[in-house]
């Protein structure tokens, strides 16, 4: 009798002892490495969403590397919205909810960033977007601040994407080539209504007298009319605004042989694959980006992007890329900066401080009195773009002049007067 | 100007509509088969001809014949593992096989688009222009390569004009689509009639992808869209009828591209769709329907 209950007398203390022993354990596993978790949804298959998840996967290796964040390991955990508002929701509050993240960096489509961020809100969940434009999510932080703090828009605004073609325009088209005209010409979505607003605003102000402006449903695939619409009116340049088309353009741009120039933003033109998917038709093609291969815009541009073709098959990353990965140091940052706390509120503090310079310039964000309240602080010593030029397969950058690398040149077939030297 | 454009451009894409419905038309007419895989056969045709040209390292010239192969391997891939078991079933009753063998189709469809879009991305490809650089027609600059898409349609669907009117296979072909019966009883094979029905509705798609690559560009987004395509043309002309789908893919590529021109980009697709409403109430059989 006495046996059998001192065996389980023994049996119980050992039991008791495990546990005690692994609450213990865990307890100080929790305090030393549990991973910081940051969701990162973005659009997989689209030739620019592609970058946003690499290059955020790039950043997380990196700081773990150097001992993570305060000895915590950051984990990406990935989803494919698959260019849907509604799957980007779904993510979104999965992602919150059941994988409890602390923070989400997602899509470079205004419509799914803006379908996200009332969940931002409703969840109280930090959620920066690393690549959409329209100038109604950081409205929505301006308009609303105590529920929407929780949103950053983690890219230029579409306001300032066209001020900086305009400045680009005034100083390369007008002031070099003495461009006079051009036509506007946008696809029908949510980031191109402030765009064209301000193309329209900025664009005479340059120099170039707006002749038309073309918007066309996403869904385009033929668009010899609309080539055939905007040289009916001669203009000296077309000033485009794509993202979620490009290569049907661009390559009917090149077998028509339209004999004028595209600049403006063409978001799939600033990734290096691009010259692949169009056979080589977009030489010629300008684009603004947030950087190009071999341009430092900072120390940290090109190591960055040498390391992520290392990475990835030889491919840079499309202009989302440089923002995605800035966004993860800035968000190991801001939880450094608050002692490894990432309740939602001191994160919206610490981010609203950032000062970080990373490599595209110097990050900080606008706050709650100004206008675009927690986008991306514009102008020279903060993030401008650049503009870059397809050249013989390469991206050349062609403006700030402080960052241009080489001389604008067009394809034959395009009728420029020359460059005044 | 303007009008000369808009003429040379519908007769661009009408031609490769053409294509596409003739083949689409064929099926039907022959073995009673709406295939709403048809887009999917195309963007196989597309696809792979893309790849074999850029990323395999083949070329335009070579890749480009090989992508029609493609297209008559999925075709056969479609009758020998989706239309003809469905055909065959014990397990179904006859009068519900049709509905089987469209649901069958429509799903297959689907696959292949979602199967492609995860090997290939949505991204549309294009390929090269098999002939590159523009010729001036009466002031009017057209790519040689549109050009060339229109005369290889008209060549191919001359060759196939010749075959089904002159060759002893093409008129069985013909002859099964008006009365099947009446043709075993005349000691003709079916299957092998249908085999090559398949055979050439494999060839005429993949020309039709491979081509519409170079001229506009595809992505597995089209697939869809392919397919009511050409579904609206064949209805149009009248199922089963060849010359129909002919006439009316005609109609329908002028129409698109005289509202794109003319209206607005945004609208093209809207006239044709209000023509098939319109036939479909006033004139049920098409054009030139028989049934």
């Amino acid at each position: 009798m006495s046996k059998g209950k001192s065996r389980r007398g023994m049996s119980t203390v050992i039991a008791t002892g495990t546990v005690m022993a692994g609450l213990g354990l865990s307890a100080t596993a929790h305090a030393a490495g549990e991973p910081i978790k940051i969701g990162v949804i973005s659009e997989e298959s689209a030739v620019a969403g592609a970058s946003i998840s690499k290059a955020a996967q790039l950043a997380a290796e990196e700081i773990n590397a150097k001992g993570g964040v305060d000895g915590r390991q950051i984990q990406i955990i990935a989803y494919d919205d698959h260019s849907s508002a509604s799957d980007g929701v779904r993510a979104f509050q999965r992602a919150a909810s059941q994988d409890k993240v602390v923070a989400i960096i997602g899509s470079y489509i205004s419509e799914v960033a803006l379908a996200m961020e009332p969940w931002s809100a409703r969840l109280k969940m930090p959620f920066i977007t690393p690549g959409a434009a329209s100038n109604e999510i950081s409205k929505r932080v301006h308009d609303d601040y105590a529920n929407y703090k929780y949103t950053f828009h983690g890219w230029m605004t579409s306001a300032f994407i066209a001020q900086s073609i305009c400045d680009f325009s005034h100083d390369v088209l007008v002031g070099e080539f003495k461009m006079k005209t051009t036509v506007v010409m946008s696809e029908d979505a949510a980031w191109t209504k402030p765009l064209d607003e301000r193309y329209l605003e900025c664009l005479p102000k340059a120099g170039l007298k707006v002749l038309d402006h073309i918007r066309f449903n996403p869904d385009t695939s033929d668009f010899t009319p609309i080539f055939n619409q905007i040289e009916a009116k001669h203009p000296d340049t077309i000033t485009t605004g794509i993202s979620h088309v490009g290569v049907q353009p661009t390559v009917q741009w090149h077998d028509q042989q339209v004999p004028i120039p595209m600049s403006g933003q063409s978001s799939q033109a600033t990734t290096t694959s691009f010259w692949k998917d169009t056979n080589g038709a977009t030489e010629g093609v300008i684009t603004a980006s947030a950087a190009a291969p071999g341009v430092a815009m900072t120390p940290k541009t090109v190591p960055f992007v040498e390391s992520y073709q290392k990475h990835f098959a030889g491919v840079s990353p499309a202009y989302d890329g440089f923002t995605s990965y800035d966004l993860v140091y800035i968000l190991a940052d801001a939880i450094h900066r608050n002692q490894g706390s990432t309740d939602p509120d001191k994160m919206v503090d610490a981010l609203e401080k950032t000062d970080y310079v990373g490599t595209i310039g110097r990050w900080q964000f606008y706050g709650k009195n100004d206008q675009f309240t927690h986008a991306l602080k514009y102008g020279e010593g903060y993030i401008t773009g650049i503009n870059l030029q397809w050249q013989n397969g390469k991206q050349v950058a062609i403006w700030p002049k402080s960052v241009a690398n080489g001389k604008v040149k067009f394809p034959a077939f395009v009728k420029v007067q020359a460059a005044a030297n | 100007m303007l009008p000369l454009q808009i003429l040379i451009d519908g007769f661009a894409i009408s031609s490769l509509y053409a294509l596409g419905a003739i083949g689409f038309t064929l099926i039907f007419g022959v073995s009673g088969v709406l295939n709403l895989s048809h887009g999917g056969v195309m963007l196989i045709a597309a696809l792979l001809g893309w790849a074999l040209a850029g990323e395999a390292g083949l070329g335009t010239y070579i890749a480009t014949p090989l992508g029609v192969i493609c297209g008559m391997i999925a075709a056969f891939i479609t009758y020998f593992m989706v239309v003809r078991p469905i055909q065959n079933s014990a397990a179904i009753p006859r009068e519900e096989k049709e509905i089987f063998v469209l649901t069958g189709t429509l799903l297959w469809g689907i696959m292949i688009q979602q199967g492609m879009a995860y090997l290939f991305s949505d991204n549309p490809i294009t390929m090269r222009p098999l002939i590159p650089g523009v010729a001036s027609v009466a002031g009017v600059r057209v790519p040689y390569n549109e050009i060339m898409i229109a005369v290889v349609c008209w060549v191919v669907i001359g060759l196939l004009w010749l075959f089904v009117n002159r060759t002893k296979a093409g008129k069985a072909l013909l002859a099964a689509s008006m009365n099947p019966r009446g043709l075993t009883l005349l000691g003709f094979e079916l299957s092998r009639i249908y085999l090559l029905a398949w055979t050439l509705y494999g060839v005429l798609a993949g020309i039709a992808g491979v081509l519409l690559a170079s001229f506009l560009g595809v992505s597995t987004n089209n697939t869809g869209q392919l397919t009511a395509s050409a579904f609206s043309i064949v209805v149009l002309g009248g199922l089963g009828s060849v010359s129909g789908s002919l006439m009316a893919a005609y109609v329908v590529g002028y129409l698109e591209t005289v509202t794109a021109y003319l209206i607005a980009p945004t609208l093209r697709p809207l006239p044709a769709l209000l023509l098939l409403v319109l036939v479909v109430y006033v004139r049920p059989q098409g054009f030139l329907g028989r049934r």
